[in-house]
């Protein structure tokens, strides 16, 4: 079957099988694979997206249910001259990622909860997160970087904005 | 990981939901958000030969007040639920629960009729319809029936609705003034291990209390001995005594029977004391 | 929060020791990194390995017929006819003892499978789904044999794994310096405690699940291995030798890996499988694994039931400490499988002078998915037992926790320190790490809060709980590790080479996964050679690139690594100043250089910048006499010893008393790894490993049923904490350089794993201690803490019957 959506402000139209999961067709026919998979329960959410604005694990969504949908992923945050978005610079500023694995949908889930709340308790970030999994941080700092982004606005800079 | 093959058809309006539905018969599954039944299709659990696509059914998305009930419809999402205004008002216990599902991402794509579709007794939402009397609209090639939420949970995963219904709205009355939640599990993203919904009408409804068990059997199900228990004038402690009464829960890796019915007293008891029957 | 700030500036005025942001992570943010799943390789055929759905089964037959008639496969094999390929049997690169059995173990089964998950059969299809769809066609005929899951019955020989060695016993590891001293401190002690613990087994989950890719080069008959390894270096000499390909044949590359924690630490099935049907195939074949997969096909860690006895002097002063353990190898000894509990051989007494010392270790066979390194690898057991059993001897004694740990701690003064266990540890002073772990937790104050809440018989009750771990890392001297019948070398190595244009390439032998080592050993060499640490590139993990290298594992990238890299740097200037010296007419020991520019001592004018030595290197047209061109050095660092990190960490449990669910409300660690490079890197170390090791006391367990089946296969049932699971964390440290290596550093990669899990276990005990409960079993479910409690009031009301007393500690329903 044909799907079309705009991902990261690009029209993209393909010919797909139904069984293909939105994550499969970023990375596979799109040909972005900042969006990682790390599960097959919907539970760790290293594949989260952006479906019309907001976070989605695009794992468990066909790529024909995203038809003509919206789509941000993570290689669409930093601006187009590479200027990390405020929210990916609080990753780094605070030591927020290891691995890096987790992070794409770590950075995804964060962004769709600071503009749901854009000034979250730490309690609030802690539960904002709990569908997403990370085995190197212990979280500490995942939840300072957040904290840190709040503090500066970053829910309110768009995607793509530095 | 990936589901096996599937037809995938798109239902642009209700009717040509019920009349894919008429078409395939048993071999289709309706799709709304899709969370409870994408993972059993990656695993392989489930191979539905066709899904139906009714995600995009707009006008299946609502929360209205209607004057004595509050008319949701079936794909109305958690999120929404969690965040409604009307629900605010009227019953933000079915807000607050909406919100303890899953996860954020869960919770932006699942949707109650879903939910309720699915039937998990381990899931929050027939829980808390259930507790809330509320009723659903089904439709199918017949026309419209409504389903009292204690009739609809037949049997572990199994509901009221025919293979031709597709779950349209569910209407909850407004009936009760306070509320209490409360859900126990290892992990907060994970489903309850055993989870209690307690409304009471209050004082001027003769504090009639309504009391529904998550996780506590097959079904979602009425802690109906604490009920009549309440109404007949017992005191918290000695209604929550009975209410494990008659339930064999399962056991599974998080609880055995005996835990869960250990864990439903506890847990009642904290409900109703924080409703203050 | 960190209680003890990183300085603004390098003691030494330079980056080392301050809290620079890490290099990687530009990449990692914005999607750019790039790991094995998501390399574009044309042509690739997609592999799925058919697994056995039986613990223990005789394969009789294996169709393939049905796969190869799917839309897309082009090619299905049984173990049988891949048998062939193989050279050489899977390797165990650890034989511990002479007489160790090790079953031949191949990538796919070939007459018995051993556990669920060991593979049969393999489809290769042209995309991943095709392959899926074709696995789902291959037919196989098992005669189902009986499991043996339980470890005790395992040990006891009662059904055997391997029928052909006669026995489930793998091997026996014993250490007992002086049996007769042993003997002595047990009869004479004044004390003595005796406990069994079970660890649990494992599942480590990295979040990125394995990959392998292999793709046959165009020219050379040469192949291109890209896998999720934290061993690139290792993996290349064993694919060589199991395929029985010449190792100038192969090139192993691991890409951006999404951590490892000891389980990409090994030879695996599907990276030969790969190799051996892109040889056979003469296309690249490619293989990525899903977490259900993972759980049965990636190695466990744990695993191990425990008994540890105490002997102590009336004062509490340990005089003996006896170990026995038995540990579940699994079905087959994967690379170093049956090593994996002596690496806590040498730790069990703790941080504690102990005079006798006996460690016995019984490596048993079970149908079950091998074990082998998870982080931590037989230190955090250790710890575990010791400090679990340093509780029971304190509450034997009636002293506190921290009493009993303080009278034992080996002295600052008697370091190097000869244990009985027959290492030497390097420095150390531990009393200070508990003193500060007490006063930052406010331990006074959580004591109060603890009695009040016990008086007012409070339905939270709250526990607290120490553990003070001493570990040994930094993997390995390689004359020790020959003791140890290890079968390959611990030293790693490095080479700084200065470009042309002032510009810094290092390459090292270490194989990053995480750690930032870009970042570190950048800082590393900016300081030696005066230049930013963004003019340094760091290369690893290609072996094409860094051709020697040790990789990464056992806390020992820095120590090892680090200091290669540290002294290669010295090699480079050594020849810097000797062509500066040459070129500006003056001595070498005149020679001063610093911030990049070798001056001369006495004449601040006379100058040469380090980069313009470099360019005279390079161009060299005026070289001292027999100076070779170029500005590089490599040096292999073999170190003369492991490091021996250590701390105190403090965990605060909430236990709900009705419910049995146990809470961390805050947690502690004061660790020592001697000096820091990187104070940031360390500390985020130090939260993961804590993490790790609460999820074991509290949430993680790989549980089977009887029939050898794991039930905890997902993400689902595997409970993983999030960030809503687990507080805040604090942190300080103490530092007490290591005197092994130049910089002073120890590993820190495992101490946060090792330090916690007895914490947060000792805390939860410290909890319902009133209730006289000495044990949870872990993980530390709320149904084992509420039937723990259910059988102590049971006990306590039988007792108290005939009196009402009132217990403060009872939180009956009836309140």
């Amino acid at each position: 079957m044909r799907v079309s959506m705009i991902v990261n402000g690009h029209l993209v139209t393909h010919e797909v099988e139904p069984r293909l999961l939105l994550v499969y067709f970023l990375r596979e026919v799109v040909g972005l694979t900042g969006t990682n998979v790390g599960c097959d329960t919907s539970s760790c959410g290293a594949c989260t997206v952006l479906v019309d604005g907001e976070s989605v694990k695009s794992c468990t969504l066909l790529a024909a249910q995203a038809d003509g949908a919206d789509v941000i992923t993570i290689e669409a945050m930093a601006s187009p001259d590479g200027t990390l978005h405020p929210l990916q610079r609080a990753f780094r500023e605070n030591h927020g990622l290891q691995c890096g694995y987790c992070t794409p949908g770590m950075v995804m889930a964060a962004y769709s909860l600071l503009q749901e709340n854009p000034h979250p308790t730490e309690a609030e970030v802690r539960e904002g997160l709990e569908g997403n999994l990370c085995r190197c941080t212990g979280y500490h700092n995942i939840v300072r970087s957040v904290l840190a982004a709040a503090k500066d606005g970053a829910g309110l800079v768009p995607v793509g904005g530095a | 990981m990936i589901p096996a093959l599937f037809e995938y058809r798109r239902a642009g309006s209700l009717e040509e939901a019920v009349a894919l539905l008429a078409q395939y018969g048993e071999e289709a599954k309706l799709l709304a958000g899709g969370h409870s039944l994408l993972p059993l299709m990656k695993l392989r659990l489930a191979t539905p030969r066709v899904l139906i696509d009714i995600g995009r059914l707009s006008e299946l998305s609502y929360v209205r007040d209607d004057g004595d009930h509050v008319a949701i419809g079936a794909l109305t999402r958690h999120r929404d639920l969690q965040t409604s205004s009307v629900l605010a008002d009227t019953h933000p216990v079915l807000a607050h629960v909406a919100g303890q599902v899953g996860d954020p991402q869960v919770r932006h794509r699942g949707t109650i009729g879903g939910s309720l579709a699915h039937g998990d007794p381990a899931s929050d939402l027939p829980a808390a319809i259930l507790a809330l009397d509320a009723c659903i609209v089904a439709r199918g090639p017949e026309g419209e029936r409504t389903i009292a939420a204690a009739e609809l949970f037949r049997g572990f995963l199994e509901t009221a609705l025919r293979p031709d219904e597709v779950l349209t709205e569910i209407r909850v009355p407004k009936r009760f003034a306070r509320w209490s939640f409360q859900k126990f599990n290892r992990r907060a993203q994970d489903w309850a291990i055993v989870g209690v919904v307690a409304l009471s009408a209050g004082e001027a409804a003769n504090g009639h209390t309504s009391v529904s068990l998550i996780n506590m059997g097959m079904v979602p199900l009425r802690a109906t001995a604490v009920e009549e228990a309440l109404a007949g004038g017992a005191s918290i402690l000695e209604a929550t005594a009975l209410a494990s009464e008659g339930l064999d829960p399962p056991g599974d890796l998080n609880a055995s029977t005996e835990y869960r019915r250990h864990l439903v007293k506890v847990l009642v008891r904290r409900a109703l004391e924080e409703i203050g029957s | 929060m960190s209680v003890t700030e990183a300085p603004a500036a390098g003691a030494s005025g330079g980056v080392v020791g301050t809290r620079m942001l890490r290099k990687e992570d530009a990449a990692l943010l914005s999607g750019e990194a790039l790991f094995v799943e998501d390399l574009v390789i044309a042509g690739a055929l997609h592999l799925v390995v058919v697994r056995s759905p039986y613990a223990h089964a005789r394969i009789t037959s294996v169709s393939t017929l049905g796969a190869l008639a799917c839309p897309g496969v082009v090619a299905a094999f049984s173990g049988a006819e891949l048998r062939s390929e193989w050279a050489t049997p899977m390797p165990c690169a650890w034989p511990v003892t002479a007489e160790m059995h090790s079953p031949a173990h191949f990538p796919l089964a070939v007459e018995e499978a051993c556990y669920v998950g060991d593979g049969v059969a393999v489809v290769l299809a042209e995309t991943r789904a095709a392959a899926l769809d074709g696995a789902a066609q291959v037919v196989v005929g098992y005669e189902v044999l009986p499991a043996v899951v339980d470890l005790a019955s395992a040990a006891a020989d009662e059904v055997l794994t391997h029928e052909s060695l006669g026995t489930n016993i793998s091997y026996t590891w014993k250490l007992c310096p002086d049996p007769a001293a042993l003997e002595s401190a047990f009869a004479s002690a004044a004390h003595t405690v005796s406990e069994h613990y079970v660890q649990q087994r494992l599942i480590p989950s990295a979040l990125e699940l394995r990959g392998v890719c292999v793709v046959p080069q165009p020219f050379g008959g040469g192949y291109t291995v890209y896998s999720a390894t934290q061993i690139p270096h290792i993996l290349k000499v064993m694919l060589g030798i199991t395929l029985g390909i010449a190792e100038s044949k192969l090139r192993v590359i691991a890409p951006s890996v999404g951590g490892g924690f000891g389980s990409k630490l090994d030879v695996y099935a599907e990276e030969l499988l790969c190799l051996a049907l892109a040889r056979r195939l003469k296309r690249p074949v490619r293989w990525s694994e899903g977490r259900s997969e993972a759980a049965q096909a990636t190695i466990q860690g744990r695993g191990q039931l425990q008994h540890i006895e105490l002997a102590a002097g009336a004062d509490g002063r340990l005089s003996a400490v006896r170990v026995n353990l038995v540990a579940d190898m699994g079905a087959y000894l994967q690379l170093l499988t049956p090593g994996i509990p002596l690496l806590g051989a040498f730790v069990y007494h703790g941080a504690y002078h102990v005079p006798a010392y006996s460690f016995c270790c019984r490596g048993v066979f079970t149908t079950l998915t091998p074990t082998d390194a998870y982080r931590g690898a037989g230190r955090p057991e250790a710890t575990y037992a010791i400090e679990r059993a340093m509780d029971a001897l304190a509450r034997e004694v009636g002293i506190s926790s921290a009493e009993i740990r303080r009278r034992n701690f080996i002295r600052p003064g008697a370091f190097p320190y000869s244990s009985t266990a027959g290492l030497v540890f390097d420095s150390g002073n531990y009393e200070p790490a508990l003193t500060k772990a007490l006063e930052i937790s406010s331990y006074e104050e959580v004591r109060a809060e603890q009695a009040a809440r016990r008086q007012s018989g409070s339905v939270k009750q709250l526990g607290i709980g120490l553990s003070s771990y001493v570990e040994m890392c930094g993997i390995a001297p390689s004359r020790v590790l020959s003791s140890l019948r290890y079968s390959a070398g611990g030293w790693d190595s490095a080479t700084v080479r200065m470009l042309p244009t002032g510009k810094v390439q290092v390459v090292t032998g270490t194989a990053p996964h995480g750690q930032g080592h870009e970042t570190s050993w950048s800082m590393i060499v900016a300081d030696k050679l005066g230049c930013s640490p963004d003019d340094i590139e760091v290369l690893h993990s290609d072996t094409s690139v860094a051709p020697h290298g040790m990789d990464t594992y056992g806390s020992r990238s820095l120590s090892i690594g680090g200091t290669a890299v540290w002294l290669a740097a010295d090699k480079v200037i050594t020849k810097a100043r000797a062509i500066a010296a040459h070129q500006m007419e003056a001595a070498e020991e005149d020679l001063e250089l610093s911030g990049g520019v070798f001056s001369v001592r006495g004449s601040p004018d006379r100058k040469m910048a380090l980069a313009a030595v470099a360019f005279e290197a390079f161009t060299a047209h005026n070289l001292p006499e027999g100076t070779e061109p170029t500005l590089e050095a490599s040096v292999t660092w073999d170190p003369p010893n492991f490091t021996f990190p250590f701390g105190t960490h403090v965990a605060v449990v909430e236990v709900d008393m009705e419910t049995g669910q146990v809470g961390l409300r805050s947690y502690v660690a004061v660790d020592d790894c001697g000096n820091q490079v990187n104070p940031m890197i360390v500390q985020g170390q130090i939260h993961g490993g804590i993490a790790q090791g609460v999820a074991q006391a509290l949430w993680e367990e790989a549980v089977y049923d009887h029939e050898g089946n794991l039930l905890t296969s997902t993400f689902a049932d595997y409970l993983i904490p999030s960030a809503a699971d687990l507080p805040g964390l604090v942190t300080g440290r103490t530092i007490t350089p290591s005197p092994t290596n130049p910089m002073g550093v120890k590993g820190v990669g495992e101490a946060g794993t090792i330090g916690s899990v007895a914490a947060v276990i000792n805390a939860l005990v410290d909890a319902l201690a009133p209730l006289e409960i000495t044990d949870i079993a872990m993980p530390a479910t709320p149904q084992r803490v509420w039937q723990a409690i259910e059988a102590a009031q049971a006990a306590w009301a039988a007792r108290a019957a005939p009196a009402d007393q009132s217990d403060p500690a009872d939180q009956g329903e009836a309140k």
